[in-house]
């Protein structure tokens, strides 16, 4: 009886770290607040629509040139849009209050594209919609799957980032840019590095979750908002905090709706996340800014 | 400043002549174009609605209007070709009210077509009723609207109320328990928002007093994305009807979640979304059997050109409810303009009030600012066909019950 509500609150968390991994790089190392964040994910859900509908590529192969290009314009963004205000930002903070302007202009280039080519409407297809039983409950693959790449992403990249030098040098970057500059780290190309990484990211989610949710060109902000309660709930930067802050919010999520009311799953997840910010601001994996 | 005599006299003449000029012309000088403005939901939440709906209506009615030359106002003994104003409310009430004002003040438009959604016809009501225009919704639904069709007699709620709709409902229920096709047990489930909210209210009351049992009533916030709990909550009362007030990303939520565990209530009703195109290409032969609000009529020559005309413009089906409901509105203002031969406002509303209209549904007659009778209230997928199954008029098809088991 209990593994039914385990099991979708573990994939529906799974799915929350996986949304929020991309932005927690982009604002935990590359500093840069993308409110223009869901814009991408449902970018990549468009485009792994496309894949499949108009061309009948599965979208996990998808994955393969969704992922790379993502990245690659990210990449782009940065160095064209955003590296102006970094070059002339005073301080961090600076940056941090440039960038969110920034990247609201960005959000409604971004969301004015996919309405002028796919229009208002909304969207769905189905790929992988098979049960699967696990301990009498059932859940669909494609969402296990979601949840498997969560967890993997986030392991790979937790144990990249803590045990590798190239990892290290953005956790470097992360902590004081300026430090970083006097070891001989490029900081701002490290920096591009962590956001071209983060919209790698981020289209993945977008390509996983566009194989069960209903999307169109306005949702973009819906998943904003989880990314970031995720994001500062886990501690900024922090990839185990996302997937830590990801599954408590899931699991809450779906027994609060089992056993208590469906009505108060968003009421539970905010007083959470409160609770959070009160006792541990600096988010329950984040390090303590002095 | 003071005033003397001359300048006063001369004051007179020009205004003498300034209101005198107009009349003198007016039966030669038409308008170049007749402007037609609207404020509706182009981004934001409301816009997966209003591009389903609302917006393709209005561009292909205003296609072909031009295409016969424009709208034929007998005043000038001519058809003159209609401009559209279009804004985006960014589905915000404000939005939408300062959008009809600038329409009507600004952009002096001579008519006005309404936004999308219940709560923003509600909120630009009284803007459209304080000048006059005649308020045509066809995406809105309240069980305020024959109250307000008293209060704004400019305005016409062609969707009507949502005790009407469950009215039908709980009718086809009784008569099902009575054949013994169901037990008195229903699941229902609601998002926390307008539509949700009224509809679930509305069943309430309506299915207690018929003797059903709500054994499971719950409600969802609005973007909730995991339905396992919901439905798995609604299977386990052993319910033999399961309902959803639900948005289009819940339905499709539901409905998957349903056929993953193969949760297979006899009578199984979905939301807004269940009669969009999306749904049977989303679920395929999984669709058949499945409940919802509209309907469509199998042997209606008429619809079927009006669907291929829309498939055309947008390449894509019309939505199986207000979309049919709302171009006939639009055939409804565009006989009417005619009629009255030119744009009196007042005298088009009281023609739409009592006028009768030929439309792509049929013949309909308003009575009191509603159509009666005149579309189908519940629908159900059919052999790949969403008809309609509610009210007992001519052309409705048998409700299939229990709907058939899921396919995989």
């Amino acid at each position: 009886m209990i593994t039914e509500p385990l099991l979708s609150g573990i994939t529906l968390g799974g799915i929350y770290a996986l949304i929020a991994m991309g932005l927690t790089l982009q604002y935990g190392v590359a500093r840069i607040m993308n409110l223009s964040y869901g814009e991408s994910l449902v970018a990549a859900c468009f485009a792994a629509l496309w894949l499949f509908t108009a061309v009948s590529v599965n979208p996990l192969i998808g994955l393969l040139v969704i992922v790379p290009l993502a990245a690659l314009i990210n990449w782009l963004v940065y160095q064209v849009l955003l590296m102006p205000l970094v070059k002339r930002a005073p301080s961090r903070d600076a940056l941090e209050v440039d960038s969110i302007l920034a990247t609201f202009g960005l959000l409604f280039v971004a969301q004015g594209i996919m309405l002028a080519i796919f229009g208002g409407n909304y969207f769905s297809y189905s790929f992988l919609a098979i049960p699967v039983k696990i301990f009498g409950a059932t859940v669909s693959a494609s969402r296990l799957l979601a949840l498997a790449f969560a967890v993997v992403i986030g392991l790979a990249l937790y144990l990249g980032l803590t045990r590798t030098r190239a990892g290290t040098a953005i956790r470097a970057v992360a902590v004081d840019p300026v430090s970083a500059l006097l070891v001989a780290i490029d900081v701002r190309a490290t920096a591009a590095f962590a956001y071209a990484l983060g919209g790698a990211l981020v289209a993945a989610g977008g390509v996983l979750v566009s194989m069960f949710l209903t999307f169109n060109a306005s949702l973009g902000v819906v998943f904003t908002m989880k990314a970031l309660i995720v994001v500062i709930m886990g501690g900024v930067g922090n990839l185990m905090g996302c997937l830590v802050a990801g599954m408590i919010l899931g699991l809450t999520e779906t027994f609060v709706a089992t056993y208590v009311d469906p009505g108060l799953t968003l009421a539970a997840t905010y007083i959470i996340f409160i609770a959070v910010l009160l006792l541990r601001p600096q988010g329950l994996f984040g390090a303590r800014r002095s | 400043m003071k005033f003397n005599g001359k300048v006063l006299l001369g004051l007179a003449a020009a205004a003498a002549l300034a209101l005198s000029a107009p009349m003198l012309s007016a039966q030669d000088a038409a308008p170049k174009v007749i402007k037609i403005g609207y404020a509706i939901s182009k981004t934001g939440p409301n816009a997966g609605g209003a591009n389903i709906t609302q917006i393709p209506n209005y561009q292909l009615w205003v296609q072909e209007v031009n295409a016969k030359g424009g709208l034929l106002l007998k005043q000038y003994g001519k058809r003159i070709p209609i401009e559209v104003v279009e804004y985006d409310d960014r589905s915000n009430s404000e939005e939408a009210v300062r959008a009809v004002e600038r329409l009507i003040e600004q952009d002096k438009v001579d008519l006005l077509l309404p936004p999308w959604g219940t709560g923003i016809n509600l909120a630009v009501g009284p803007t459209f009723n304080k000048h006059g225009y005649p308020q045509m919704t066809f995406s809105a639904v309240t069980d305020r609207a024959p109250e307000l069709a008293k209060r704004w007699p400019n305005s016409f709620w062609f969707l009507g109320t949502s005790k009407q709709y469950i009215d039908a409902l709980v009718e086809l229920m009784v008569k099902l328990r009575k054949e013994g096709k169901i037990n008195d047990q229903i699941a229902m489930v609601s998002v926390a928002d307008g539509f949700g909210i009224d509809l679930s209210k509305a069943a309430r009351s309506g299915f207690e007093a018929a003797g059903f049992k709500l054994v499971f009533d719950k409600s969802y916030p609005v973007g909730t994305q995991d339905m396992a709990p919901i439905v798995g909550e609604a299977e386990r009362s052993k319910a033999d009807t399961f309902i959803a007030f639900s948005y289009p990303p819940d339905t499709v939520a539901i409905v998957d979640q349903a056929r993953l565990t193969s949760y297979a209530p006899k009578v199984m009703f979905t939301g807004v979304g269940t009669f969009f195109p999306l749904f049977p290409q989303r679920f395929g032969d999984n669709a058949e059997g499945v409940i919802s609000l509209g309907g469509w009529s199998k042997d209606n020559k008429a619809t079927m050109e009006y669907r291929e005309k829309i498939r055309k413009l947008v390449n894509r089906d019309p939505d199986y409810w207000g979309s049919q409901i709302g171009y006939s509105s639009l055939q409804m203002l565009e006989q009417a303009i005619e009629r009255v031969g030119k744009i009196d406002r007042a005298a088009i509303i009281k023609e739409l009030q009592t006028g009768t209209f030929d439309t792509v549904i049929g013949k309909i007659k308003l009575e009191n600012n509603m159509p009666k009778d005149a579309f189908w209230l519940l629908g159900q997928w059919q052999d790949g066909l969403y008809v309609g199954v509610a009210p007992q008029r001519p052309g409705v098809a048998d409700l299939r019950v229990p709907k058939a088991p899921w396919k995989k």
